[in-house]
């Protein structure tokens, strides 16, 4: 593809994401608000000497005796330039909290997608080349009983066995309190067992994906035609087959990255891994609305952004994708 | 081509006459021990769900509420059979509410799946027949609704809501129909240009008459396949959500709020983390496994597709 073409299907790609964002906020504005409960009623509860008046005068002031579609606008206008409010619970800007949380669970995400490219692709390749042996039939139960078994049930388990009995492996948090913030070993053992667990859906799918395809390829006329031009088994198998084998796998990309900032939730929350979905379950459970709405907002723009990079990088990957 | 296709052919041995797609898949299927000791293992554990009270009353002698608190932590034993799995922090009997909490977490993954089902169908359809603006409507609300996180979008819901274990299931229901949706709508597009839904045009059908007598019975046979699948996601979704304390809320059992209450109790009883756990694996392992030994036995070329 050429360059310029690249950049059209990205800046179309870019402007595509607009409505999705739109209706994003649509959703979980309405939820939101259509909630029962009315918050000043809720806030002013058991306050003696709050008269109706008061309360008339504090419905007024944040704007919610308006109309819902004027409310909506008002809300989106300040969104978009990052004020979701404040934290009901800390008294400061729910963006600020959320976004000092937001590198945790990247760095979550990016180590258990690491995890399942590192363990996932070979064991789905190795499956194809050895088909119909022990080892296929290994991998094939590990692609069912990887999506099958419930992860954060899994990390209870590790924590029983690893942190608990063993006393190998730390359970919760980032860091050990006390020990210096650039202490990357210490970091590393805290990130061990929540990446590895995070990672299970996907080591399942990749060697589910990478068998299918692997077999694929070297059923293909031109692995044949490398094969009988004299050029050894090894090189075959790196330089022609597995780099073909590997292009639909992006497309793969977009959907685990999903799977990874939702599950992420849970295994914060068994892990106590101070994320944005641990921070958010957390203002969940105390009702802190602005603090809900800006995590599922940051949430969602980072899945957005995912399947974003993965078109553009699918369009990179693949020369015979067309610009729409 | 016809001489690779010949001998291909000639190959085959022709064992049976060869009957409609049902009675072909049911063949199959019959040889296919895994999944038929899948099928067995998921029906013994609907029944034995279905008869928790009787199995509580008679067998066990413990109703699932019942404490003991002499024998709280109690390790699984077979003497009384009621502590088979064990007991709780509050004495009560680990399989009972075991077996209760199957009958919630049965219920919800199985009719949410059934409400995604109609929603999936009935939108697929109308999308992939009629396409244009409706079309772009129903796409632009599925891409929509995937963009946001499921586990975080249940979250503000099961919140702001505080559902029972009904509306949970309703609230289920509505949100995870798009991939069924998808499907309908790619197999529609691909069936509404064949000759014989012309030919149905052609004699004046109606159009709900074509997508539901026309196309409809096309895709039925791999939406079981879906079906299955959506079930299995369902119950580990709804065991996600109970755990966190936002789903199913105790005293009633579910899989998922029994795991949350044995985290806070584990290092003194681990068979309290286990056995639902297992349970939930299980349960969805079998399900996982139906789905994809339908869909070998309905399409064989499919077979180890991912």
């Amino acid at each position: 593809m050429e360059v310029s073409e690249l950049r059209t299907y990205i800046l179309r790609r870019v402007v595509y994401a607009i409505p999705t964002l739109l209706g994003i906020s649509v959703i979980v504005f309405l939820i939101t608000h259509l909630s029962p409960g009315d918050p000043v009623r809720l806030y002013t509860f058991g306050a003696l000497n709050v008269t109706e008046e008061d309360i008339q005068a504090l419905r007024a002031h944040y704007g919610l005796d308006q109309p819902l579609p004027i409310q909506y606008i008002d809300w989106l206008l300040k969104a978009v330039r990052g004020d979701f409010g404040s934290s009901l619970q800390y008294n400061r800007p729910a963006l600020g909290l959320l976004l000092e949380r937001t590198p945790n669970t990247l760095i979550l995400a990016f180590a258990a997608l690491a995890l399942q490219l590192v363990i996932g692709v070979p064991l789905g390749v190795l499956a194809a080349l050895k088909r119909g042996t022990w080892i296929d039939g290994v991998v094939r139960v590990i692609g069912v009983v990887g999506h099958a078994i419930p992860a954060f049930w899994i990390g209870l388990l590790l924590i029983l066995a690893v942190s608990v009995s063993l006393r190998f492996l730390p359970s919760q948090g980032v860091l050990t309190v006390g020990k210096d913030v650039w202490d990357i070993g210490d970091r590393a053992r805290h990130l061990i067992m929540p990446a590895f667990v995070l990672a299970l859906a996907g080591i399942a799918n990749y060697s589910r994906y990478l068998r299918t395809e692997t077999l694929d390829v070297i059923n293909q006329d031109y692995i044949r035609t490398a094969h009988s031009k004299g050029l050894r088994a090894r090189t075959v198998m790196y330089v022609h087959a597995l780099r073909n084998a590997l292009i639909p796998m992006v497309t793969a990309l977009g959907g685990l990255l999903a799977a990874l900032v939702s599950g992420a939730l849970v295994i914060e929350q068994v892990f106590t891994w101070p994320g944005v979905g641990q921070f958010t379950y957390a203002a969940a459970r105390s009702k802190d609305y602005p603090v809900i709405m800006a995590g599922v907002m940051v949430a969602s723009v980072l899945l957005v952004l995912s399947y974003l990079i993965r078109d553009i990088a699918y369009a990179m990957v693949d020369p015979r994708i067309k610009v729409p | 081509m016809s001489a690779t296709a010949t001998p291909l052919i000639a190959m085959a041995p022709a064992r049976r006459a060869s009957a409609g797609l049902w009675s072909n898949a049911l063949y199959r299927l019959r040889r296919d021990r895994l999944t038929l000791a899948a099928a067995t293992t998921l029906t013994v554990l609907v029944v034995l769900s279905i008869l928790a009270p009787l199995l509580a009353e008679h067998v066990f002698d413990r109703s699932f509420e019942q404490q003991d608190l002499l024998k709280t932590y109690h390790p699984p034993t077979l003497d009384p059979p009621a502590y088979l799995l064990g007991g709780d922090e509050l004495g009560r009997s680990q399989v009972v509410r075991l077996l209760y909490g199957g009958q919630v977490s049965l219920f919800v993954g199985f009719v949410a799946a059934f409400m995604n089902l109609t929603i999936g169908i009935g939108l697929g359809l109308i999308s992939g027949y009629f396409r244009g603006p409706v079309d772009d409507v129903i796409t632009w609300f599925i891409t929509t609704l995937n963009s946001i996180p499921i586990i975080f979008l249940l979250i503000i819901i099961t919140t702001l809501f505080a559902p029972g274990a009904l509306t949970l299931t309703i609230i289920i229901g509505l949100l995870f129909w798009t991939g069924i949706t998808n499907f309908v709508r790619g197999q529609t597009f691909a069936l509404r240009e064949r000759e014989f839904i012309l030919a149905a045009r052609t004699i004046g059908a109606a159009s709900w008459r074509i997508m539901f007598r026309h196309v409809l019975p096309n895709i039925l046979p791999l939406i079981f396949v879906l079906l299955a699948i959506d079930i299995g996601t369902i119950i580990l979704a709804e065991s996600a959500l109970s755990y966190l304390g936002l789903g199913i809320v105790p005293p009633t059992p579910s899989w998922g709020n029994m795991l949350s209450n044995a985290s806070t109790y584990f290092s003194r009883a681990w068979w309290l983390v286990v056995s639902p756990g297992a349970t939930i694996f299980l349960t969805v392992l079998c399900l996982y496994l139906i789905g994809d030994g339908l869909r070998d036995a309905l399409d064989p070329r499919l077979k180890g597709a991912s």
